[in-house]
């Protein structure tokens, strides 16, 4: 019966980390070799889907190496966040670009 | 470095001197030509660091020229054939042409640390000769709006090479 419970419990647990219940896409905008908004608050599971309206390719890349998101001129991509703290990132290309994402459990 | 020093401010003297002089402006079509020319330069100063470019860090400050330079080069061209201006060449890119060509020969003879040294250090003047004149001259004297906005976007994405390249050459040393 403990063992029916515990597997239940992560079953349960696995089950919203996998699909978490609200999970979200949050876009963020490159235009104008500015990154918009430069703070954004999500949380972990969503999706961030960074729109680049410019005719230059850009990157969101964390400094952490979390992430490498490559955006070709008026492309868009996303990543999905997985752990919570405060990722700063900027364009590779382009490192006056940069923001920082809030990743809240 | 008198050599490096007198050519950027001979490009100086020759960007803001001959047009402004008789307090005539540069019109539209030879802004157009001279932005693209600028760009050219670039591109083909950036090609060949590629190629011959020993570190990572400037072969790939190279890489991004060529991207981002090609990317405005093709905007300005679809924004004359748009406003269907012949872009005009002129006096101060006919002399452009000439330092970059020069410069790119000069360059061809040097190898390895040497030439990323004098590749970088070049393009740190160069954007800062491009950044200046667009901000004192080309962008002030264009009257179309969508010309002197491709100029400001330029302005903005070009002082950011010109950090980047100055990042590098301090790497360098």
């Amino acid at each position: 019966m403990p063992g029916r419970l515990s597997s239940t419990v992560t079953a349960v647990v696995f089950a919203t980390m996998v699909v978490p219940a609200h999970a979200a896409t949050i876009q963020i905008t490159m235009e104008n070799l500015e990154i918009s908004p430069a703070e954004a608050s999500v949380k972990i599971g969503d999706t961030v889907e960074w729109i680049n309206k410019d005719v230059f390719a850009h990157t969101a890349t964390a400094k952490g190496g979390d992430f490498d998101v490559g955006l070709p001129a008026k492309k868009s991509g996303t990543t999905v966040v997985k752990k919570a703290g405060i990722v700063e990132y900027y364009c590779r290309f382009h490192p006056n670009m940069k923001a920082t994402l809030k990743v809240v459990p | 470095m008198f050599v490096r020093w007198s050519a950027a401010i001979a490009a100086v003297a020759l960007l803001s001197g001959p047009a402004l002089a008789q307090g005539t402006k540069p019109t539209d079509p030879q802004i157009a030509h001279i932005a693209y020319t600028a760009g050219v330069i670039d591109i083909n100063a950036a090609k060949q660091a590629v190629k011959k470019a020993r570190s990572k860090d400037v072969k790939a400050f190279a890489e991004d020229m060529v991207r981002d330079h090609e990317a405005v080069n093709k905007q300005a061209l679809a924004l004359v054939k748009k406003l269907k201006v012949t872009p005009e060449d002129n006096d101060t890119s006919r002399t452009l042409s000439k330092q970059a060509s020069d410069k790119l020969a000069e360059l061809d003879k040097l190898k390895g640390a040497a030439f990323d040294k004098a590749y970088v250090e070049n393009e740190v003047a160069y954007h800062k000769t491009v950044n200046n004149a667009l901000e004192t001259q080309l962008i002030p004297s264009s009257s179309n709006a969508e010309l002197k906005n491709l100029l400001q976007t330029g302005l903005k994405i070009f002082q950011g090479h010109q950090q980047h390249a100055e990042h590098v050459a301090a790497e360098l040393k």
